[in-house]
């Protein structure tokens, strides 16, 4: 086989027994990899209904073709497995040299089940599985078990994906880290806890052939060079947090915890600011050709020493978000989620719940343990993910997630909890984005930028993003099948403008690795496929049409001030625009998925298992998309 | 010839983001797979932000030729690259142990150690600079480096000059 090696590593932490299965190529071209092939693997290898945080689930990795070959921004992998946080499916992507030293070492995926006795360490070194007494690694941050596994077994070569003192505890927005990059999103961190897996250590030693090297050396090369140009120029020179101006400039700056969309000290944590005093070197993942990750230091004041790489969503979360207007402490607190292993997109939005709490006074100083985490409040703040990180006091309640803890404070604090699903929104105010709205509404793993893509039609004006216009249905699934596809290959987001013809492009430099034919069209059907498959996922473990719905606080508060003074959700306007898209999608208008959609998408197993008789309503748009 | 230098890829460690496709290059085309333990340029990572690719310095006073207890290594008096001789080579890795960057490799399968050789088989010069996407790898002799680095200093200081007056 070329590119893939055509197998998966099944391990049971429970019995220490490993069984490997053989997949073909058939079953690779329908998933391809990464979060395609990742959430395949969660489909077949969880019983419906299973705990996520219980044996039962299946925590999967899966690399595609393109790891550890010169296809630029290709070396990264999925991860996914049923979330703690959402109930649903919960994919995450990290960039990574793992990704390539699973391929090398001989693995398209793995499937981890059971539960350990006692803590252990996986070592994959190729098709030999050890296990390790984890005792010495407990209570290091991530980074720290990386280095001390590394050492132990001493080769610079071994890749190791960890988790810190959070997916210890199962805090239930843990993430996992490799190399300081993190599967972050929907708390797979947790389900690594929950297995009592402090850390997967894998050395790879096999050679990657791939059908046409010439080929893809060639084209490759071309991409390379693309991948310099303008396309990617804000991820090169500024890094994501080129946003933040961007979007305080258009008013959806998520501010003290969605309450405005405007911030007031915007400039002095922005990505200019950012390049001018902080940043000391641009990073790259394994194969990347763009390095967005800048890294900042704080060289002076009460946060001297802080490092970490910093991008737009964890800087909005913990910074503007808490109303905290300076980059130190910002830079601080994304290295503890870091650290400690917690998402800081979601801790930021907790955190920033938390303080709108303090200041209503749902909670108060006595339930903070004497804090006093009004907005703009560093210090507590730097606290408050120390407590969620080791479940202290309120960290306890925190480190559930925002829906999970507004449930169990009540006084009306689920108005301004800012989650769907259970996940906890990224940086974008969607009451003056009203196309995005719908795409996040929907998402299959909870409200994500990067799965719904749709904030590129509000955000470019390719629509006007003030008013929702029926009609907009195809576009949003457009752009969702695109960022699918993506997630598959798996391709960073950052080069999708690279491409001459995105689809005929990367359809020919698949077949060049892989020997397996593919066509534009065929690789369009994947996009689609895997987020019908992820759809099918939450149906299965119980979806119904309220999951697919937003913040009260976006429906109620218009927005008080700025360009996008007086936006707000309205719930009529939402409901039909999700109607279309189900629709579009060849759902039923309650989102339910029929037989024949999924049949036509090579899904008929699942066909059997969860689709609907009911014949989708006749939708002349759904064709274009 | 002499006078001037022979050429060699060097690193610039302010543009090198780590990324590795020079390894995945080098192994490449040198091995027809991707296979970053054969390359003959590694990438030193240390986190979170020290990153260098490293290769062959073709060194004047080479160790490694000297260290060769087989004289299976000699120094290229045309471009003055480390020639391998694979028939006296056995792969006892005494040039790896004298080489100060840790720029040899020992090939498992042909029991033969492997140096950059500049790409000699290769048109238009070392894959590696080539692929860099961030041109952090150059080819330069060693005087154009140091042009280089005068440059670099004198621009330094006046510049320091010039903010302080």
């Amino acid at each position: 086989m070329y590119g893939y090696t055509g197998k998966i590593l099944h391990i049971d932490v429970t019995t220490r027994k490993t069984w490997v299965q053989e997949v073909g190529p058939e079953f690779l071209k329908k998933y391809i990899g990464g979060v395609g092939l990742a959430t395949r693997l969660v489909y077949d290898n969880t019983p419906k209904g299973c705990d996520p945080l219980g044996p039962d689930n299946a925590l999967c990795f899966a690399c595609s073709a393109f790891a550890g070959t010169t296809m630029p921004v290709g070396t990264k992998h999925g991860v996914a497995s049923k979330s703690p946080l959402t109930g649903f499916i919960g994919d995450s992507l990290s960039g990574s040299h793992f990704a390539e030293m699973l391929r090398r070492a001989g693995w398209d995926g793995i499937v981890i089940k059971g539960q350990s006795p006692d803590w252990v360490v996986i070592f994959i070194d190729d098709d030999e599985v050890q296990f390790f007494d984890a005792s010495p690694y407990m209570g290091m941050t991530t980074m720290e078990t990386q280095r001390a596994i590394r050492e132990k077994l001493g080769d610079e070569n071994v890749r190791v994906s960890a988790i810190g003192p959070a997916g210890e505890r199962l805090v239930r927005i843990a993430s996992i880290d490799n190399d300081g990059r993190q599967v972050g999103r929907t708390g797979n961190g947790a389900v690594m806890g929950s297995k009592r897996i402090k850390a997967i250590a894998i050395r790879g030693s096999h050679p990657i052939t791939v059908a046409d090297p010439e080929g893809l050396m060639r084209e490759t090369l071309k991409l390379i060079k693309a991948s310099r140009g303008p396309g990617t120029a804000k991820y090169r020179t500024l890094g994501t947090p080129a946003n933040v101006l961007n979007m305080n400039k258009m008013g959806v700056l998520p501010t003290r915890n969605f309450r405005e969309t405007v911030f007031e000290h915007a400039d002095l944590v922005s990505g200019e600011y950012m390049r001018e005093h902080y940043v000391i070197k641009d990073v790259g993942c394994a194969g990347c050709t763009i390095g967005c990750e800048k890294w900042v230091a704080v060289k002076e004041g009460k946060y001297k020493g802080a490092i970490i790489g910093l991008d737009y969503e964890p800087l909005f979360a913990l910074g503007p978000n808490c109303g905290i207007g300076e980059l130190p402490p910002i830079i601080k607190l994304v290295q503890l989620c870091d650290e400690l292993g917690i998402d800081a997109m979601s801790a930021g939005v907790i955190v920033s719940w938390a303080m709108e709490c303090y200041e209503r006074g749902i909670l108060t100083k006595e339930d903070f343990d004497g804090l006093e985490p009004h907005f703009g409040n560093d210090e507590a703040a730097v606290e408050l993910i120390r407590k969620i990180a080791y479940r202290e006091g309120i960290g306890d309640l925190l480190a559930e997630g925002t829906k999970r803890a507004a449930a169990k404070v009540g006084k009306g604090s689920d108005h301004f909890a800012m989650q769907v699903k259970g996940l906890e929104m990224p940086g974008y105010d969607v009451r003056s984005l009203k196309t995005f709205a719908i795409g996040l509404a929907v998402c299959a793993r909870g409200p994500c930028h990067n799965r719904a893509l749709s904030y590129e039609l509000d955000i470019k004006g390719v629509v006007d993003r003030f008013v929702w216009e029926p009609g907009r249905a195809p576009l949003i699934i457009q752009k969702e099948d695109f960022a699918a596809i993506l997630d598959c290959l798996v391709l960073c987001k950052f080069i999708r403008n690279c491409f001459e013809n995105f689809y005929e492009d990367v359809a020919r430099i698949y077949t060049m690795a892989t020997g397996i034919p593919m066509t534009a069209e065929e690789l369009r059907m994947v996009g689609t496929r895997v987020v019908n498959l992820k759809k099918a996922f939450n149906i299965r473990e119980g979806w119904t049409k309220a999951d697919d719905w937003l913040p009260a606080r976006l429906f109620e508060d218009p927005i008080p001030e700025g360009p996008s003074k007086g936006a707000v959700l309205n719930p009529d306007e939402v409901r039909q625009g999700i109607e279309e898209y189900y629709l579009a999608r060849g759902w039923t208008k309650d989102g339910l998925i029929p037989k024949s959609t999924l049949i036509e998408l090579g899904l008929e197993d699942i066909a059997e298992e969860i689709g609907v008789e009911a014949e989708p309503v006749a939708n002349p748009s759904s064709k274009e998309a | 010839m002499a006078e001037k230098g022979y050429e060699f890829v060097v690193c610039d460690p302010d543009k090198c983001i780590g990324c590795r496709i020079c390894e995945y290059t080098c192994s490449m085309t040198k091995t027809g797979t991707f296979d970053p333990s054969l390359s003959r340029i590694r990438v030193v990572r240390i986190e979170p932000v020290t990153m260098l690719a490293v290769t062959c310095r073709l060194c004047a006073d080479a160790p490694c030729v000297l260290a060769c207890p087989r004289d299976a290594l000699s120094r290229s008096e045309e471009n003055g690259i480390i020639l391998v001789d694979g028939d006296k080579c056995d792969g006892c890795g005494w040039c790896i142990e004298a080489c100060d960057f840790g720029a040899i490799v020992l090939n498992p399968a042909t029991k033969v150690v492997e140096i950059c050789d500049l790409c000699q088989d290769e048109e238009g010069g070392p894959r590696c600079v080539e692929y860099c996407p961030t041109e952090a790898l150059s080819v330069t002799t060693p005087e154009v480096l140091r042009q280089q680095i005068r440059r670099e200093v004198v621009q330094r200081l006046f510049e320091e000059l010039v903010e302080e007056s």
